[in-house]
């Protein structure tokens, strides 16, 4: 009796090392201009060759501007490191979707977006959000440069197989409620370390339901509670997604890949090292209050006191300081000068469809600076064709072009000090959508509700009267 | 070939009191511009260590002249967060090379093992031996001796054994890493490859 992981990985290890790692084999190979150029350095220092270049694939998106992308890059370091992935992949005859390219956007919604995706693959990226590939039951983690290199000169890497984990969130959820506050809540409840050493299987019938595009911002996610990845068994969903895409297996190949995709789940009475179960009813929207993903509360509630939470009083005082915060008070109403729509997790066409159901018949509110970036050109050609580029733009907001932006902050999209954001992204590290920038992490809806009203907002109280 | 060999290391050390340190405050992401590996180490902990018109913050410890050393010891869930190796490089780059705390998070874990620094995972109990020694005197020794897996704090012989995985050891020992591994077995490799449905 196997887990879904187990069949996976075990399917995978080329070697075993007697009280070692497995020498673990790779499907695909995501780089991006940021944690790549050192491992081609390293290679060619070492007088390796990429083993298999059709298994690996390349996107700018780390560094890249979302306005003006047409113009040469005005950073000369990011321009640098772009130039770097080009001729890199050029000199190897890797597949590169750079700036401009059509297919260019963020790594992580390239990949499925394209079909490189697939069931049962393993898929590693320098980036620790790779494990959103877990959505179509794939084994998919982040790696360090030392480890792109490894994979480009071997296609495999050394790791010991981690433990199994699952979590099982039962029932339906709320009206309002989205995938992304499903993800935020479980990391509430276990902390930011609390699969560390672990890879999770979402169960239940709330993944049942999810969308594909859910699945994949709760295995984005799952990084942030320190789970070496996320997955999800595939399912007619998942086929049904992928079948057609560029790089997906076609004809004789597809119903043979789909004979061992349908053996891709847990076994009844398989066993797991850790369980968890959730009700769908206790989740509601959620926002953070604190400098680490694992400090959320339901947006009705108040921040907690020092005393109710598992942090050290120390870490989790100077972390309300950074965030301008006091004990016990409420999220709701606060003034908030940035909102993000962006990042691996939240810019999928569904996410600006979210977006864009609540700010409907409304206005941007004054003051706020909000910025809407689509995780692909793809996404991009969805909003205009299905009409939400109008509904924004009426509504009097824009949008700006693929990449990963105000996530991480290393283009020209900064929250400048002290302000207060509310973004979709995936971190609410100190300084991680700019030097001194305060994040607060929310689902499009909220995203949304407080980008026509200017604090935080619970968008059931914007949605309800068209619901009822 | 990739790094230092790693043996017993006898050092004073600098404590970082604080819990989930991220990758983002390790090395911030506007430093991780470079295509070269060097250069790092003048960037750790940026915005923790500088204001932000480059004048060092006198109250963080790595700009206190009394804590020096080679090890660094940090809170619980050390190096969550990104996947970023330069945060890796920025703690070798800057001298250390050897981190301790009572948990790491996995990907900073394997980084410094790829790359030659060693993470040395201790209980909350001596962590917490370990931070009261550094505040009763900050010029406390410690030995990290590799070989037999135990870390001293050396002025009162208190002493706890951390584990490693074989494999990792005799490659810190020896200065070897993974790539060398896995390219003297590129034909068993490539026999897997080529079984593999896509």
């Amino acid at each position: 009796m196997k887990t879904l992981f187990d069949k996976v990985w075990d399917s995978h290890v080329v070697r075993k090392i007697e009280g070692g790692p497995d020498v673990f084999f790779i499907d695909r190979h995501f780089i991006h201009e940021v944690t790549s150029p050192v491992a081609f350095l390293g290679l060619k220092n070492r007088g390796n060759s990429v083993l298999y270049p059709q298994r690996t694939f390349a996107t700018a998106d780390h560094n890249t501007p979302t306005l003006n992308q047409h113009l040469p890059v005005g950073d000369p370091l990011s321009a640098n490191q772009l130039k770097a992935l080009q001729e890199n992949t050029a000199e190897w005859n890797i597949v590169h979707w750079g700036l401009g390219h059509r297919k260019n956007g963020i790594v992580h919604v390239v990949g499925p977006e394209n079909g490189i995706t697939l069931p049962g693959a393993t898929i590693v990226c320098g980036d620790s959000h790779t494990s959103t590939h877990g959505a179509f039951g794939a084994i998919a983690f982040g790696i360090g440069t030392s480890e792109v290199e490894m994979v480009l000169s071997t296609q495999c890497i050394m790791q010991p197989k981690p433990k199994k984990m699952r979590i099982s969130v039962n029932g339906t959820l709320g009206f309002g409620v989205t995938p992304k506050d499903v993800a935020l809540f479980i990391i509430a409840k276990l902390t930011t370390s609390g699969a560390t050493g672990h890879f999770v299987e979402y169960a239940g019938d709330v993944f049942k339901d999810m969308s594909m595009e859910g699945r994949m911002t709760v295995c984005n996610m799952s990084i942030e509670m320190g789970a070496r990845g996320g997955m999800v068994a595939p399912d007619e969903k998942t086929f049904e997604y992928i079948k057609g895409r560029e790089y997906t297996p076609k004809g004789a190949e597809w119903d043979k890949a789909m004979e061992y995709w349908n053996t891709l789940k847990t076994d009844d009475g398989a066993e797991f090292d850790k369980e968890f179960s959730f009700d769908a009813a206790e989740i509601e929207p959620m926002v953070t209050y604190g400098t680490n993903p694992g400090m959320g509360v339901g947006i009705t509630k108040n921040i907690p006191s020092a005393s109710d939470i598992q942090a050290s009083e120390v870490t989790f005082k100077k972390s309300l300081d950074y965030m301008g915060f006091t004990e016990g008070e409420p999220m709701m109403g606060k003034k908030v000068d940035y909102v993000f729509l962006g990042s691996c997790t939240n810019a999928r066409i569904e996410d600006f469809r979210a977006f864009a159901s609540v700010i409907k018949g409304r206005k941007k509110a004054d003051g706020l600076t909000v910025w809407l970036v689509p995780g692909s050109h793809v996404v991009e050609e969805k909003i205009k064709e299905e009409g939400i580029l109008d509904m924004l733009t009426e509504a009097g907001f824009s949008l700006r072009e693929p990449g990963c932006s105000a996530c991480l902050a290393m283009n020209d999209d900064k929250i400048p000090a002290g302000k207060l954001a509310v973004s979709t992204s995936n971190r609410n590290f100190e300084g991680r959508q700019g030097p001194g920038a305060r994040t607060i992490l929310a689902s499009p809806l909220v995203a949304a509700a407080t980008a026509v009203t200017g604090k935080v907002t619970d968008p059931r109280e914007l949605l309800k009267p068209e619901l009822v | 070939m990739a790094y230092d060999k790693f043996n017993i290391l006898n050092s004073t050390a600098v404590p970082l009191p604080i819990e989930n340190v991220d990758t983002d405050q390790i090395i911030p992401a506007r430093f991780l511009k470079a295509t070269e590996r060097k250069g790092f180490g003048d960037n750790l902990f940026r915005d923790w260590r500088y204001h932000s018109d480059g004048a060092p913050k006198e109250n963080f410890v790595l700009n206190n002249p009394i804590y020096g050393g080679k090890i660094l010891v940090g809170g619980k869930n050390f190096g969550s967060g990104s996947s970023r190796e330069h945060a890796a490089w920025a703690v070798y780059d800057y001298g250390f090379r050897c981190v301790i705390s009572s948990f790491f998070a996995d990907i900073f874990r394997n980084n410094c093992l790829n790359i030659g620094v060693l993470p040395v995972q201790v209980s909350a109990d001596f962590l917490d031996k370990i931070f009261k020694a550094l505040e009763t005197d900050p010029k406390t020794e410690f030995e990290v001796n590799l070989p037999e897996q135990t870390v001293t704090i050396l002025s009162t012989g208190e002493q706890e054994s951390f584990d490693i995985n074989s494999y990792k050891k005799s490659n810190m020992m020896n200065g070897y890493d993974d790539i060398d591994y896995l390219v003297a077995m590129k034909k068993e490799i490539e026999e897997f490859a080529a079984k593999r449905p896509f």
